[in-house]
């Protein structure tokens, strides 16, 4: 790729993943057993509905926004699609898309609310999440479990892989996420748009980009997600329950921000955030191997590594900052 | 091309706002194939006009023709779809973006399904060499100087096929060579028909470039010229025009004649800062009005902000009543005795949500030290004698200030100052957007405290003002200091000669 070449924002996702290759040649060396392609892969089974809704979530920290709802709407969509198909006995198939247009529409009018009346999308997400907190207790205050059998199939389904390895459905619906958020985000007017935004909101609208529906749709786009990470995540618990995912939207942005997207908006990377996912799991992993460590050890690590990023950002940015002045009086000497 | 019939036709233009007339009846008219100046002070009139041509603001009457179609932009993008395209002075670009999608974004070359980069990189390749500009357009724009990014714009302006180009202060930021590079430019896409409406305060640049010029005064047309006819001194006198008849007569004091008691209070010395202003000596003598003239941009401000402590400079030093002092914060230069009245009272002056009572005690209560407690029947005492001093018109000092008009907004400003019991007061515009009647009391006002021994500094773009209340003046140009007039110089014609060059 030739828009790869010298950009110094790249740098950051080289990081991010030259980190991850770290992390796991030094799991593989310390630890027998570590260095194999099923680890590698469990990885993505256990954090399928994670790199989803962080996908979600990186194309609203783009635009500058933030969405602080996923974690209570995945939560909200397990517990539905369990309520659906365990007490009203709804076909799985009617479910799924059902589960799909509800996240979409939450979505929606979040980001309708934020660019209709101007509001901090901080705020208008926190009353998103604790409305879908709510309702999740409205539905009911215990664990409903899902035994309908397709989600069971899908649940236990495994496809093999060489080598002796498989991965799970919610992988590749996390793969193909992946894909089509590199398609939205690098070919398609809508997501430079998206871009745009965050780079400058007024001079997009100047330049005469949609700029209104184009930050609605990114709500209603993190929303689907979030829908699609509840049916990811009912496939792999097999439940809805009122406390799942506390916490979610907040491990979607660390990711963000590890895979080098920015609060501040206009950059952002979906592979990037892909590698954020995953250098939170091969921590995680990590502790696991090493045995005696508690597993809050994964956060205390996930909090440096989040400490050591922005200010590896910081430290990008002033550097472009002092060459762009460099090359201005260089020019006036001239 | 066609001079007979103009490209754009703009008539009896009228925007009003809130209390202000921005635009009353002013005409316009460009020709294809030309580079015509748009030129007035602040508040002329030159923004509103090009924002109501733009769509950025609704005209409340008047007609607008485009190849002698009436049209009406409703929003900037509109406008650009019927050829109508702008250049800021602060480049409306996204800088996170290759220099290839800042051009296109919005209008990408599409292949099926994606966005084609290739050929959106060679088209912008393309387009950019046509403006001799010759730089990697996959980087992104922040990769590249103000100048690079004008350019940019340029381009992305070109390729909505174009019929008018608004050019608005682009050379603000740019040095001399830069400037060059964008003349040349202009130059050319003029001989390719299209008709460039150029905004700028640099006299220089439109004497170099453009054919003709259109005046604004006080949101009226005053006329339009072309260029070669129109010397320099006429041109500025146009620009700062004469409103002698409106104002209520008040004359210098005799006393200021006599050029104060001569005390010198501020000596500065060989003050610069690179980029902002060039090294200058000015000395603020005990009960004198000292003006500083000079155009807008030419750095009346950046001398005021310099002696004030707000900006840094690079080198020189100060004497404040002969003691050398460095004065680092406005904190110090406060605690030294002066006062400051920024050019913008909005953003920089008052705290619109606070009542006056509290404005009035803002400069007090910091120059005391934030512990120190003003007791609230003080706060009210302060108030109420400055409303009665200054003649602000409210209910109460409860009043909140956004509640005022523009010219009580400015007394309270004063007052705020007048409270520290300053001995030198800055006052950077203190009478714009101010009627006519409050501009005299707030002249009178500054005569009156000179006299009682006060140094006052007073910029203004006004020079009638300038010249009924200065006993002498520095002018200033381009960033530099250029004169110093005292006595009988300080008189129309030989500021507005010395602001224009010529001598």
């Amino acid at each position: 790729m030739k828009k790869l070449q010298s950009n110094l924002k790249y740098l950051g996702l080289f990081i991010t993943i030259f980190l991850f290759s770290i992390l796991f040649a030094v799991g593989s060396v310390m630890y027998d057993g570590f260095f194999s392609l099923q680890v590698l892969l469990n990885l993505l089974i256990d954090n399928a509905f994670l790199i989803i809704t962080s996908i979600g979530m990186t194309f609203v920290l783009i635009t500058g926004g933030i969405d602080l709802s996923v974690g209570a709407v995945v939560a909200l969509t397990c517990m539905l699609s369990a309520h659906l198909l365990e007490k009203v006995h709804m076909s799985p198939f009617l479910v799924i898309p059902l589960m799909l247009i509800m996240g979409s529409l939450f979505g929606f009018v979040m980001g309708y609310l934020i660019q209709s009346f101007k509001m901090q999308p901080f705020i208008v997400t926190l009353a998103g999440m604790f409305m879908a907190r709510g309702l999740c207790y409205v539905i009911s205050i215990d664990t409903i479990t899902i035994s309908d059998p397709l989600y069971q199939a899908i649940s236990q389904f495994r496809i093999p892989l060489p080598f002796d390895s498989f991965i799970s459905i919610g992988v590749v619906i996390a793969l193909v996420t992946l894909l089509a958020a590199l398609y939205l985000a690098n070919y398609t007017k809508f997501g430079r748009t998206v871009y745009a935004i965050g780079g400058s909101e007024q001079s997009a609208l100047l330049m005469g980009l949609p700029v209104a529906r184009t930050k609605i749709l990114v709500y209603t786009l993190s929303g689907f997600c979030s829908g699609l990470t509840g049916i990811v995540f009912s496939f792999y618990m097999l439940s809805g329950y009122g406390l799942h995912c506390i916490g979610l939207e907040m491990d979607a942005i660390a990711a963000a921000v590890i895979g080098g997207t920015p609060l501040t908006g206009g950059i952002g990377f979906m592979t990037g955030t892909l590698f954020g996912v995953l250098i939170q799991g091969v921590i995680q992993t990590l502790i696991m191997f090493q045995g005696t460590l508690s597993s809050w050890w994964t956060r205390i690590a996930v909090a440096f590594l989040l400490c050591v990023f922005i200010i590896l950002q910081r430290v990008i940015l002033s550097k472009k900052e002092s060459r762009k002045v460099l090359t201005n009086t260089a020019a006036k000497a001239s | 091309m066609n001079k007979t019939n103009p490209i754009l036709k703009m008539r009896n233009i009228t925007k009003t706002f809130p209390g202000v007339k921005a635009l009353s009846g002013v005409n316009f008219q460009l020709y294809a194939g030309e580079i015509h100046a748009l030129m007035g002070e602040n508040g002329a009139g030159k923004s509103t006009l090009i924002k109501v041509l733009t769509g950025v603001e609704k005209l409340n009457s008047g007609e607008i023709f485009l190849e002698d179609q009436a049209i009406l932009a409703r929003t900037p993008s509109h406008a650009q779809e019927l050829g109508i395209s702008t250049v800021y002075q602060e480049v409306n670009l996204c800088t996170n973006l290759s220099v290839a999608e800042n051009i296109f974004i919005g209008r990408e070359p599409m292949k099926p399904g994606r966005i084609d980069w290739n050929t959106m990189e060679k088209r912008a390749e393309e387009l950019l060499g046509r403006l001799n500009i010759r730089i990697d357009v996959t980087k992104t724009l922040d990769n590249y100087s103000v100048a690079i990014q004008q350019m940019v714009a340029i381009a992305r302006a070109l390729d909505v096929s174009a019929k008018v180009l608004i050019l608005d202060e682009p050379t603000a930021s740019l040095d001399a060579s830069e400037v060059e590079k964008l003349f040349t430019v202009m130059r050319q896409l003029k001989q390719e028909g299209l008709g460039i409406i150029f905004v700028t305060h640099f006299l220089e640049q439109v004497y170099e470039v453009c054919d003709r010029i259109t005046v604004l005064r006080n949101g009226a047309l005053v006329g339009e010229y072309i260029t070669a006819d129109l010397p320099r001194v006429q041109l500025v006198a146009k620009m700062i025009g004469k409103d002698l008849a409106e104002l209520s007569s008040c004359s210098k004091l005799d006393a200021a004649d006599d050029a104060g008691s001569k005390e010198v209070y501020i000596a500065a010395h060989n003050m610069q800062k690179q980029g902002t202003i060039y090294p200058f000596d000015l000395d603020i003598n005990k009960g004198e009005v000292l003006g500083l003239a000079g155009l807008l941009g030419s750095g009346r401000t950046e001398v005021a902000r310099i002696i004030f402590g707000i900006d840094k400079p690079d080198d020189g030093e100060m004497l404040i009543q002969g003691q050398k002092k460095k004065v680092a914060e406005p904190i110090e230069a406060m605690k030294a005795g002066m006062a400051f009245c920024p050019e913008n009272r909005k953003s920089e002056g008052i705290i619109a949500n606070l009542t006056i009572r509290e404005n009035i005690i803002l400069a007090l209560q910091a120059k005391m030290g934030w512990s120190k407690y003003i007791s609230r029947k003080k706060q009210q005492e302060f108030a109420e004698k400055y409303i009665k001093i200054l003649s602000i018109s409210t209910p109460s000092s409860e009043q909140l200030v956004k509640n005022l008009s523009g010219g009580n907004q400015q007394k309270v400003i004063l007052g705020r100052w007048l409270l520290t019991n300053p001995e030198l007061l800055i006052l950077d515009e203190p009478t714009r957007g101010i009627d006519v009647g409050t501009k005299a009391e707030i002249q009178k006002l500054i005569l009156e405290l000179a006299s009682d021994g006060m140094a006052v500094m007073f910029i203004s773009s006004e020079l009638d003002e300038m010249l009924r209340c200065c006993s002498r003046m520095a002018v200033m140009r381009d960033k530099k200091k250029i004169a110093e007039l005292a006595g009988n110089e300080v008189q129309e014609s030989i500021v507005m000669q010395t602001i224009a060059g010529v001598h």
